[in-house]
């Protein structure tokens, strides 16, 4: 992990000697960076993930729209520099407020939340990787043992079944090194009730699993431990969601990545595998559903011309969603009593995955 | 049945019974109209001579706690004018109508009727006599007090002395004792002087209050409104009590010369055509004319179209940059424009219409457009939404097509008319009517003016973005040079300065004009 935030420093300096020098030259100092356009994103099958094209865009202090962000940029790049020279990370959140003591005028986080998107364009470094974080966080559970990189942290190992509501996923655990596991799946689940409900099954011990709440869709720092998990120890990944398009999507992004990342790598993993619950489980278990509602029925519309759901899986889901018209939640095996998910779903679905 | 009694009264007598209409309707206002009207009297004194007028006024109060309410003041304006000859001046302060203003040329007052009836509100209200000190220059300075006796409009002369004029002074000083109510008035006579500093930017107004305040309204330039000839009455503005008047002084024997003696351009050939089209014998005797004869001469004048307009010569306009000049003196304001119309004439009286429009600066934030009216170079402070100028403001120009915002308080807008007679809409003499000839030129000169300051603001606003502009970037490449001389650990920051020329469009002395 030292070595990555070696090279993240390194680009910040670069960065600043261009800018520096294109000054001392008495001219305009610019950057380039790939265009984030929806002209410019295009999906790539062999990577299974969206990615930008070879539009550049440049950003110029020569331009009167472009150079507040300019400086924004800039000033970012500077701040973050500090940030990782002094061990110290920091929030989306934080990056605003910090702002205003250098009247670089953000006029609201959204901007400067979008100058911290340009700056990892540029670098091609996710804000992670230069200690920016957002503020939401999902938890992870399950027999694995962890040591951590972070300052005054460093060399510290720490088993992830420790805390019985799961270990919250923040840039500590994200830049963590792993160090031992007898995990062979991940599960990941969407809802925090469900993820405890299989706490208390102890599912883990059951399917030999690491447990990932999630939260809904899942913060980058999640996708990127998610990708780790796979990549590093080889494990499958399994996604849990409700039955509805959104649920649908939250798998798709953990699986190929969203749009607003096509200029970052190592957040997505190709091979995780939506397993459920899928539309065709509302029929097969019976499950108690409620009617699509117009937005669902929208966004089914928009999800079925998506490059990412080309796979025949999605477009057959996609089509029983269509035909039945109703949705479910992870929540409906309940009706079938608290453990009918853990002793009869899962294990059929587990197996059934083998095969796709 | 009772038995009516008739009397005939004197002019003072009615003036006395009807001082509303003179301005004198409440105490408030009888302070300001008398400061007002010896004020004017003293302007017309000194301009029609040529003289920079140098005018000084003081209020005291008799009491000097100058408790709340009505209480006596005295009076005092001194000029620098022309002065009244001695055996003139106690008919001239001391007799309704009578005065020299007679003539037909344009004045700020008419009759000479205004002094005189502050002096006999004074009187009425104190009974005291008002005091005069005149010389004409020569070697006496003549001091008098006088009284006016109300019913047979006479002066009476309490006491006349007179002194060796050493300096050749010359002018007037008058004092007058008056009851009225200065606190309330006093917002009226600052605005009323401010404004009369507006349209004489040659003189110097001083203004001591009761409470010992000095205003002081500076001249700016010596440089005054050439001085109003006299003329004859124009056919076309006579009535049937102007030709009595004229035939009971006439020494013509005949219509012929009867008409060209006494109006206005008129020459042989077009008092001929006249006679003929009124049908009326040219060799006719003037006193010949019987009642219905005048009233047929009258009724032709009005519809014969063969008279010249009348000559403007007897106008006396301020000047586009007399107006100008009173303009920025007083309001400051960063852009003024000044238009002055040609002559023209309603129902026989020549007039000429001045108008301006002033933006910004001292302009006074009102929430809308400040409206200045002026007529024969007087302001007019009371009734403002009744004047033709009000209507022709606000609801004749479209101020959007000029880019102007009606709401807009940086907006001040001048109209100044003046005639041998002003169409005032009632005796108080503070609104004109809407005359459509003087509603016409009015419109005309404003709609100039504000075309003029429609391409200033134009001007303005784009001065005004590259100025925006040109701080942007003085803003942020300071803070681009620090944080990448930071980032890129070095020690020296580049120079921004060689960029901030770069980015310049316009001249930046432009700007600089227009910041200063």
């Amino acid at each position: 992990m030292k070595v990555r935030k070696n090279e993240v420093l390194e680009s910040l300096i670069r960065l600043g000697k261009q800018i520096y020098n294109q000054l001392s030259l008495e001219d305009f100092p610019y950057v380039e960076m790939p265009s984030r356009s929806t002209r410019n994103i295009r999906y790539d099958k062999e990577l299974r993930q969206y990615v930008l094209g070879d539009k550049y865009i440049r950003r110029t202090a020569r331009n009167i729209r472009h150079i507040r962000p300019f400086t924004q940029l800039i000033w970012l790049a500077d701040i973050v520099h500090q940030l990782i020279e002094m061990g110290k990370t920091s929030t989306l959140r934080d990056i605003y407020y910090m702002s205003q003591a250098y009247e670089v005028d953000f006029s609201d986080q959204a901007e400067s939340d979008d100058i911290i998107t340009d700056l990892e364009s540029i670098i091609s470094y996710a804000r992670e990787d230069f200690n920016v974080f957002p503020e939401e966080r999902s938890a992870i559970y399950g027999n694995l043992t962890i040591e951590y990189t972070v300052p005054k942290y460093e060399g510290k190992r720490l088993n992830l079944t420790v805390h019985p509501d799961g270990v919250m996923i923040g840039p500590a655990l994200t830049s963590a090194d792993f160090i031992d596991t007898d995990a062979e799946i991940v599960l990941c689940i969407e809802k925090g009730a469900m993820f405890t409900r299989l706490l208390e099954e102890e599912v883990h011990k059951k399917f030999n699993a690491i447990l990932i709440h999630t939260a809904g869709q899942a913060p980058r720092a999640t996708r990127h431990l998610i990708h780790r998990l796979n990549e590093e120890l080889n494990l499958p990944v399994y996604i849990f969601c409700d039955a509805d398009p959104w649920g649908m999507h939250i798998a798709q992004v953990i699986i190929s990545g969203s749009a607003n990342a096509a200029h970052l790598k190592e957040l997505t993993t190709p091979d995780a595998k939506w397993a459920g619950v899928w539309a065709s489980d509302i029929i097969r278990f019976k499950l108690p559903s409620e009617k699509l509602s117009e937005l669902d029925l929208k966004r089914l519309k928009e999800l079925e011309k998506d490059p990412r759901y080309a796979e025949e899986i999605w477009q057959k889901e996609i089509r029983v969603f269509n035909k039945i018209q109703k949705k479910a939640e992870q929540e409906a095996f309940s009706r079938y009593g608290l453990t009918k998910i853990v002793d009869d779903y899962l294990p059929r679905r587990l197996e059934e995955m083998k095969s796709y | 049945m009772s038995r009516e009694v008739f009397y005939e009264i004197s002019p003072a007598d009615f003036f006395y019974r009807n001082r509303d209409i003179a301005g004198f309707s409440n105490p408030a206002r009888a302070v300001y109209s008398a400061v007002r009207e010896l004020i004017e009297n003293s302007l017309d004194a000194s301009e029609v001579y040529g003289f920079p007028p140098d005018i000084f006024v003081r209020v005291t109060a008799e009491d000097e706690k100058s408790s709340e309410g009505t209480e006596t003041y005295t009076i005092r304006v001194e000029d620098n004018g022309s002065g009244v000859p001695a055996r003139y001046i106690p008919s001239a302060f001391g007799q309704v109508f009578y005065g020299s203003k007679y003539k037909l040329r344009q004045s700020r007052g008419t009759f000479g009727l205004g002094g005189t009836m502050a002096i006999l509100y004074g009187q009425i209200t104190t009974n005291s006599p008002v005091k005069v000190i005149s010389s004409t220059g020569d070697r006496a300075i003549h001091e008098y007090e006088l009284m006016i006796d109300i019913q047979r409009n006479r002066p009476i002369v309490l006491k006349h002395k007179s002194y060796k004029n050493e300096d050749s002074w010359h002018g007037t000083i008058i004092e007058v004792k008056i009851e009225g109510d200065y606190p309330r008035a006093m917002p009226k006579i600052l605005e009323y002087l401010k404004q009369t500093a507006i349209v004489a930017p040659y003189a110097n107004l001083t203004f001591v209050d009761p409470k010992g305040r000095l205003y002081r309204f500076e001249r700016i330039t010596e440089e005054m409104p050439k001085p109003p000839t006299e003329t004859k009455p124009h056919p076309y503005g006579s009535d049937v009590e102007t030709i009595k008047r004229i035939i009971s002084t006439t020494e013509c024997r005949d219509m012929l010369s009867f008409m060209i003696t006494h109006f206005h351009k008129i020459g042989r050939i077009t008092a001929e055509r006249f006679l003929e089209f009124a049908n009326i014998s040219k060799k006719k005797k003037p006193r010949s004319l019987t009642n219905d004869d005048i009233v047929r001469l009258v009724k032709a004048m009005k519809e014969f179209k063969g008279f010249r307009a009348p000559s403007a010569s007897c106008l006396s306009p301020l000047g586009e940059n007399l107006l100008r000049v009173g303009i920025q003196k007083e309001l400051n304001p960063e852009f003024i424009s000044v238009k002055q119309r040609n002559p023209s004439v309603y129902s026989g009286y020549p007039f000429i219409v001045e108008v301006a429009i002033a933006y910004g600066g001292g302009v006074p934030r009102t929430g809308g457009i400040v409206l200045y009216r002026f007529a024969n170079r007087i302001p007019l402070l009371y009734d403002e939404a009744s004047d033709v100028s009000w209507k022709v403001v606000h609801t004749m120009i479209n101020w959007k097509h000029y880019n102007v915002d009606p709401q807009d308080p940086r907006i001040a807008v001048f109209t100044h008319i003046c005639s041998t007679k002003i169409p005032y809409r009632s005796v108080g003499k503070e609104f004109i009517a809407d005359i459509p000839e003087i509603e016409r030129e009015i419109l005309g000169g404003l709609r100039d003016a504000a075309r003029e300051l429609s391409a200033y603001l134009t001007r303005r606003k784009a001065i005004e973005m590259e100025k925006r502009r040109i701080d942007i970037f003085e803003r942020f490449l300071p803070k681009i040079a620090k944080f990448s001389t930071e980032l890129a650990k070095e020690k020296k920051v580049p120079d921004v300065k060689p960029l901030l020329k770069k980015v310049v469009k316009y001249g930046t002395e432009e700007i600089q004009v227009y910041e200063g």
